[in-house]
């Protein structure tokens, strides 16, 4: 479908109104409750929203997206009150869009390349995005892509995260037969396991898998790839003509500060885990517990240290505190992100360093100890660098802390392979078309780039699935 | 799914159980761990492999009711299936000739202990066992461990002196110590069991490995619940091990992360009573 140039004109006038908001729950009311937050368009929201845009023959929104979603077309469709064409549209390049409507950092990608940011506020692609997934999954009747005639090649796909199911989704529809290996119980990787319940409900996730199970993948969970079976022995033993590694960064990072091993310490791995995966905020009607804090230290400025501290908050804690080094300005977290945990009540505490935890004589954590920090000169990453003030240490108490700096790689599928390079920090080296220095073996997502975006673990989950079509074809 | 064949019960809320797992039966080694989850609210808890049966198709695990999950687990019968098991999960025991070798078993810890001195045995060690129950009945694997090393190196020690030695595991190595009759020795128990067989070996010189139980969740180095403090530095207890050198490992920092969720508990305990599985998807 073309781009709708001839209603160029009437939209135009209309693109400087501000963007429709989205409604949302209450800050004070949802603070306690695990619902979504952001409620979504009603129809006529979508439309109005949908109008401003300029339909602009330059598709600058397009390049932005990192699995070239056609935006210009289904927001057009969207506009025409044609909803099951524009859903149709996004899937054509997007296997996940209800998940992407909500946790893609639009205002990155597509949004930051919209022409109306020049004059305002750019159109809301990712409610948008959102809205005709929601309208068509809550219908009950999801469309399931058409998948080519079966070529009789199998594809092992390592991990069930946004690259794997990317790629699973995108060779499915070639015809090859493919298997998702997923270590966990559940389906998803970070999307169940990381991203809370009030920011993306798993039941979103579990109806986007279910599509690519009519698809025909084949999604084999409590399988450990590197234990249960190794790379090799995928294809050398199990059939498998080519394998894709989406195996995600999961190996938390600490600080390396005395007392991190105190009782009421976690990495946000294992303390979003625990409220997430395993449900543990409905302990103990789920059997899993987690720590109910009062005072929260969450260490850290990314998505996940906000997804921790409002876990925290949900989980009851009455003072919930977010220390980061540099300031507001270098926060790595979408602004969304912020502006929610804001409202909710977290308490920014920045230009501020843990240097240890400090503990009782049982072994649990009572305050952490920090120094405030000032910002210096632009370091390697061109943030301004921040800078200890000598002698300002000072306490926050506190029970719980939660450490949300990072990732690293985990080192099971590594260490497992032969044959397969990783580069200093174990992540495994792949190129542009994620091809690994291993014969039939690709890699995407975050075990490649390190902690990046679901978004982006899509990208490379594309590139890859064209890839290995291309290589089994051959 | 994953069928239970068989349950026995071995002794006061202690339960052998055989299930069916044909894939992680294939590979796993003595040594190594299972995660299990019961049903759809379960929590996911890890279980060291007493027995693998790669021809079966199946594994054995033992376990000691303790909390809610283990009497679910407990009350579940063969024909019934678990939700989950994934595995084999975790460094395998080394298994090399190293002479004499003193496989220490404490309370449910024999479960664990057993494969690795059968492993031990088969490797040429001379295996001697020790045994050790707070009584009588709470002792398991008495005739299994007898086979492997026969009855006169099986030396059982019971705190009330219902059977065996009066007193604890550390009494009957200490002589085996001083008599220069120990090249190696494996311990598996509760960590204060440990902690203080380390504490025996120590000035003997005498290698010792144990297998550590931290609290875990995934079981695949991914969240750090299982964090153990090993010769001063921070280790995963689910990737680096379960064995460690024991001399090295800070049994208090152990002992007090094995209390963290003690709480929580006795909450889901009491909780049990209202049965099955009740949270919402």
């Amino acid at each position: 479908m073309q781009p709708v140039d001839t209603e160029a004109v009437e939209p135009k006038k209309k693109g400087i109104q501000p963007r429709t908001p989205m409604p949302e729950q209450d800050a004070k009311e949802r603070g306690s409750n695990f619902n979504e937050v952001a409620l979504g368009y009603t129809e006529e929201q979508a439309i109005e929203e949908a109008n401003r845009c300029l339909q602009c023959k330059k598709r600058n929104c397009v390049e932005g997206c990192p699995v070239q979603v056609a935006i210009p077309e289904f927001v057009s469709l969207l506009r025409e009150g044609n909803f099951e064409g524009s859903i149709g549209k996004i899937k054509e390049t997007n296997a996940l869009p209800a998940v992407c409507g909500r946790v893609c950092p639009q205002e990155e990608q597509c949004e930051v390349k919209c022409i109306l940011n020049k004059k305002g506020q750019p159109i809301a692609i990712g409610r948008l995005e959102r809205y005709v997934a929601d309208r068509e999954r809550e219908s009950g009747s999801v469309a399931v892509p058409k998948c080519k005639p079966k070529t009789g090649k199998k594809v092992a796909v390592v991990g069930s995260g946004p690259a794997g199911l990317t790629v699973a989704g995108d060779l499915a529809k070639e015809g090859h037969a493919v298997t998702i290996f997923e270590g966990l119980h559940k389906p998803g990787g970070v999307l169940v396991y990381g991203i809370p319940e009030f920011r993306l409900p798993k039941a979103i996730v579990q109806a986007e898998i279910d599509v690519l199970k009519q698809m025909g993948v084949e999604i084999k969970c409590d399988a450990v790839i590197g234990a249960l079976y190794t790379i090799d022995e995928l294809l050398n033993e199990e059939g498998f003509d080519a394998v894709f590694i989406g195996s995600g960064a999961g190996l938390p990072t600490f600080m390396g500060i005395p007392g991190e091993n105190l009782n009421g310490v976690f990495s946000a791995n294992e303390f979003l885990t625990r409220a997430n995966l395993m449900k543990a905020y409905q302990f103990p009607k789920a059997d899993t517990p987690t720590r109910e804090g009062h005072n929260v230290v969450v260490v850290g400025g990314g998505n996940v240290a906000m997804d921790s501290a409002r876990t925290a908050l949900r989980l009851g804690a009455h003072n919930v505190y977010l220390v980061y080094r540099r300031s507001m300005e270098e926060l790595p977290a979408r602004i969304e992100e912020v502006h929610h945990a804001e409202e909710e009540g977290i308490d920014f505490r920045l230009l501020t360093n843990p240097t240890k935890i400090v503990g009782n004589d049982e072994g649990w954590v009572t305050h952490i100890e920090c120094l405030r920090m000032e910002l210096g000169e632009p370091d390697d990453s061109g943030r301004r660098r921040p800078v200890p003030v000598q002698g300002s240490e000072f306490l926050i108490e506190c029970d719980t802390v939660i450490m949300a700096i990072g990732t690293g790689a985990n080192p099971l599928i590594p260490s497992t392979t032969p044959g397969l390079d990783l580069n200093k920090w174990g992540y495994i080296v792949a190129d542009d078309d994620g091809k690994t220095s291993k014969d039939a073996v690709w890699a995407g997502g975050d075990i490649v780039t390190g902690a990046a975006t679901v978004i982006l673990a899509m990208g490379a989950g594309r590139v890859a699935a064209t890839e290995i079509t291309e290589y089994l074809s051959s | 799914m994953f069928e239970i064949l068989s349950k026995e019960k071995l002794a006061h809320q202690i339960f052998r159980m055989k299930v069916a797992a044909p894939e992680i039966a294939k590979k796993a080694k003595a040594g190594q761990f299972l995660i299990l989850r019961v049903d759809e609210c379960g929590e996911r808890i890890p279980l060291t492999f007493c027995d693998i049966h790669a021809d079966e198709g199946a594994v054995t695990i033992i376990f000691m009711v303790v909390g809610a999950t283990t009497r679910k687990l407990s009350e579940m019968e063969p024909g019934q299936a678990l939700q989950d098991v994934a595995g084999p999960l975790g460094k395998p025991t080394e298994i090399e000739d190293y002479g004499k070798v003193v496989c220490i078993g404490g309370g449910i810890g024999a479960a664990v202990m057993y494969p690795a001195a059968r492993a031990l045995a088969e490797a040429g060690n001379d295996v001697t066992c020790i045994l050790g129950a707070r009584s009588e009945d709470l002792l398991i694997l008495e005739e299994e461990l007898t086979a492997i090393c026969g009855a006169d190196k099986l030396i059982i020690t019971t705190d009330d002196g219902s059977k065996g030695i009066k007193g604890v595991v550390t009494g009957p190595l200490e002589e085996m110590l001083k008599a220069g009759n120990a090249d190696l020795v494996i311990a598996i128990g509760p960590a204060i069991m440990m902690k203080f067989v380390c504490k025996t070996t120590e000035p003997y010189g005498v290698k010792t490995i144990v297998s550590l139980n931290p609290i875990m969740v995934d079981g695949t180095g991914m969240c750090g619940a299982c964090r153990v403090s090993v010769g001063g530095e921070t280790k995963f207890g689910c990737v680096d091990g379960p064995d460690f050198d024991g001399h090295q490992v800070d049994f208090e920092l152990l002992m007090a992360r094995q209390r963290q969720y003690l709480d929580q508990e006795r909450i889901a305990m009491d909780h049990y009573g209202e049965g099955g599985c009740t949270c919402s998807p």
